[in-house]
């Protein structure tokens, strides 16, 4: 193992946080929102979930920092769960 | 000759990254496709579902209460990378509080998710029945709203249960000074899984919650 892999500057955990909540109580006010269309509700909703989600794996799971190699290992399901949620919309949409 | 060649060559340099974490990625990547598997049922059911059947969120689970949940494990998350950047620094009693702190936000978590499942269950939305009011009308709706709903939440919440039995373990091997020294990759390990569970929630709530 190289040295040095698992060493690397912190990132700003607290600012992490503050976004991370700053999120959720965004996504809880939309949803109040009367005046807007269900899809636009919808789609910044998942935006905003998958923002969160970039958030914590980039900087709380430390990908951000890992080599290339162990980023395409954390990678590699999505691709299967991509086609998997394509498929199932492709049913009803 | 061939042999010789071989001998020389340079090692293969694999990931770069010591074992345990490569298993706990790789462990992560199957609990990925086993919650995509669960939402995806939960998708082809929603969409599938007969008009009017399937209630929306707010009409029987509250959306406040588990926000605030929600809140609950993100700031479960900062103080378990705190634990991993103390452990890193050396800093023994900074380990043991954040490890406390985590362990002890994710049972207030768990609590909080008792407490509105009893809540739920108290007006009538189980696993096989439900039940929404509409215009002071108690109106039945799809029993597969409820089945999802327990199977997911209910997963998820197994996988919190095991990450506070391990946090626990973790704290008490703090106070006995195991992770002195700087070692830190048994947090780090515990840190992936705790931050994974911490991510499937954030899409959970959305999902189940909000949409």
């Amino acid at each position: 193992m190289t040295a040095g892999a698992g060493e690397h500057s912190h990132p700003r955990y607290m600012l992490i946080w503050l976004y991370l909540a700053l999120l959720t109580a965004a996504e809880v006010g939309v949803i109040y929102l009367d005046f807007l269309e269900k899809w636009m509700i919808v789609t910044s909703l998942l935006i905003m979930a998958s923002w969160k989600a970039l958030l914590v794996a980039l900087y709380y799971m430390h990908l951000k920092f890992e080599p290339n190699r162990l980023r395409l290992v954390a990678l590699a399901p999505l691709p299967a769960v991509a086609i998997m949620i394509v498929i199932i919309m492709m049913e009803y949409v | 000759m061939a042999h010789a060649a071989a001998v020389n060559r340079p090692p293969e340099r694999g990931l770069d990254v010591y074992t345990q974490k490569v298993g706990m990625w790789v462990f992560l990547c199957s609990e990925v496709m086993f919650f995509a598997g669960l939402i995806g049922s939960y998708i082809v059911l929603r969409f599938g579902a007969l008009e009017n059947t399937w209630p929306e969120p707010a009409e029987v689970l509250a959306v406040n209460i588990t926000a605030f949940n929600t809140f609950l494990l993100i700031c479960s998350s900062v103080t378990m990378v705190k634990a991993f950047a103390a452990a890193q620094a050396h800093d023994d009693q900074g380990i043991k509080k954040w490890l406390l702190a985590t362990t002890l936000i994710g049972a207030g978590f768990l609590g909080v998710q008792v407490y509105e499942y009893n809540e739920l269950i108290n007006h009538h939305f189980t696993p096989s029945n439900c039940v929404v009011v509409r215009n002071g009308v108690e109106e039945t709706c799809s029993i597969l709203y409820g089945s999802t709903f327990y199977t997911m939440t209910g997963f998820h919440g197994f996988h919190v249960l095991l990450g506070v039995i391990c946090l626990g373990w973790a704290t008490i091997r703090a106070y006995r000074g195991h992770w002195s020294g700087g070692n830190s990759r048994g947090i780090e390990i515990l840190g992936l899984y705790w931050h994974f569970v911490d991510l499937v929630w954030i899409i959970l709530f959305t999902i189940v919650y909000l949409i």
